[in-house]
């Protein structure tokens, strides 16, 4: 994928978070602050108009815009932790025009890790994070097993989807969903749920 | 003098705990960084870092945060500042922040101010 389809799928992304917002909120709603969806929304708003004018940069100046972006305009938790993730992916992504899938990879890797140290979390604790991991491990899977992109990133949803139905059956230990400790049990988490619109979005846009 | 940076997701209780610390310690220099440059709740990197420059010093800054994203955002910002001495302290904000700007303004270091925020998580107030 080239910078210009990466700027597409991001902005792509943000036109479905917008569709989602009501949805995510709703979600953090009952077990959360009830901002999610909004607070994306309005992060990826900003985004909207930040990145087509560095139509042309390379990729890691897109990504990094677009992390730096969500950290200074979402104002909740999904702010510094996909504002941090997005950085990371754009640091990997420094200086290139062009993403292969195993550039894909690694920027998940960075992200993955950009997540767990900005959250201070890991898998098993109702995060993006049981969305995130088991999607990459699927990718990877699927993609050593000699599939192709589309395939790959196919695997990847579902593995997402299903670590989204994974975290409505585990009690939230971070952020403000450990606040509702047992009474969280049997709602998915919001975070690895839009975590996994946005891989939708990527493997729809491919 | 330390200076003392208040970050919440809600801009009146940011202000409401810089308020209050001047109850003790009117001379000490605090900033607050709450809620979204439109008021709505959450928070904000320009405003906790405008926070912290405004108020940093040769004595250094110590921040005090709700919960949250107040506090990794504040990561965030120390990650992009130069300084050496601007330290986060896991305290309760008001009692934390009434005890810090007390120290500061007594002429305590750093790690005094720090070490006094602290001590407020074990105050018994009955």
């Amino acid at each position: 994928m080239d910078s210009k389809r990466v700027l597409d799928t991001i902005l792509a992304i943000g036109k479905r978070i917008e569709e989602d917002k009501d949805f995510l909120t709703e979600l953090d709603n009952v077990i959360g602050d009830g901002d999610h969806g909004i607070n994306m929304a309005r992060g990826f708003h900003m985004v909207e108009e930040k990145l087509p004018p560095l139509e042309g940069k390379d990729i890691g100046t897109l990504l990094k815009t677009t992390g730096m972006t969500l950290v200074s305009t979402v104002g909740g938790a999904s702010g510094p932790l996909y504002g941090t993730a997005f950085m990371k992916a754009g640091m990997v992504m420094a200086g290139k025009e062009e993403m292969s899938l195993e550039d894909f990879f690694v920027c998940m890797d960075a992200a993955i890790e950009g997540v767990k140290m900005r959250g201070k979390g890991d898998k098993g604790e109702k995060t993006m994070l049981d969305a995130m991991i088991p999607a990459l491990g699927a990718m990877k899977a699927s993609a050593s097993e000699g599939a192709d992109t589309k395939t790959a990133l196919k695997a990847g949803v579902a593995a997402s989807k299903e670590g989204v139905e994974y975290t409505k059956t585990i009690i939230a230990t971070k952020g403000r969903a450990s606040y509702v400790g047992e009474r969280s049990i049997g709602h998915q988490d919001p975070g690895a749920t839009s975590f996994t619109d946005m891989l939708e979005v990527i493997c729809e846009v491919f | 003098m330390v200076g003392i940076v208040i970050v919440s997701h809600s801009a009146m209780l940011a202000q409401g705990v810089v308020d209050l610390t001047r109850m003790m310690a009117s001379d000490c220099p605090i900033a607050a960084a709450g809620g979204l440059d439109d008021g709505s709740f959450g928070t904000s990197y320009e405003k906790i870092m405008k926070a912290i420059e405004d108020v940093h010093g040769p004595d250094g800054v110590a921040i005090l945060m709700d919960m949250g994203s107040a506090v990794m955002t504040t990561e965030m910002v120390l990650e992009d500042l130069p300084y050496t001495d601007v330290k986060m302290v896991d305290c309760p904000i008001a009692e934390g922040a009434v005890a810090a700007t007390i120290a500061s303004v007594g002429g305590g270091s750093l790690d005094s101010v720090i070490a006094d925020a602290l001590s407020a998580k074990d105050m018994q107030k009955f």
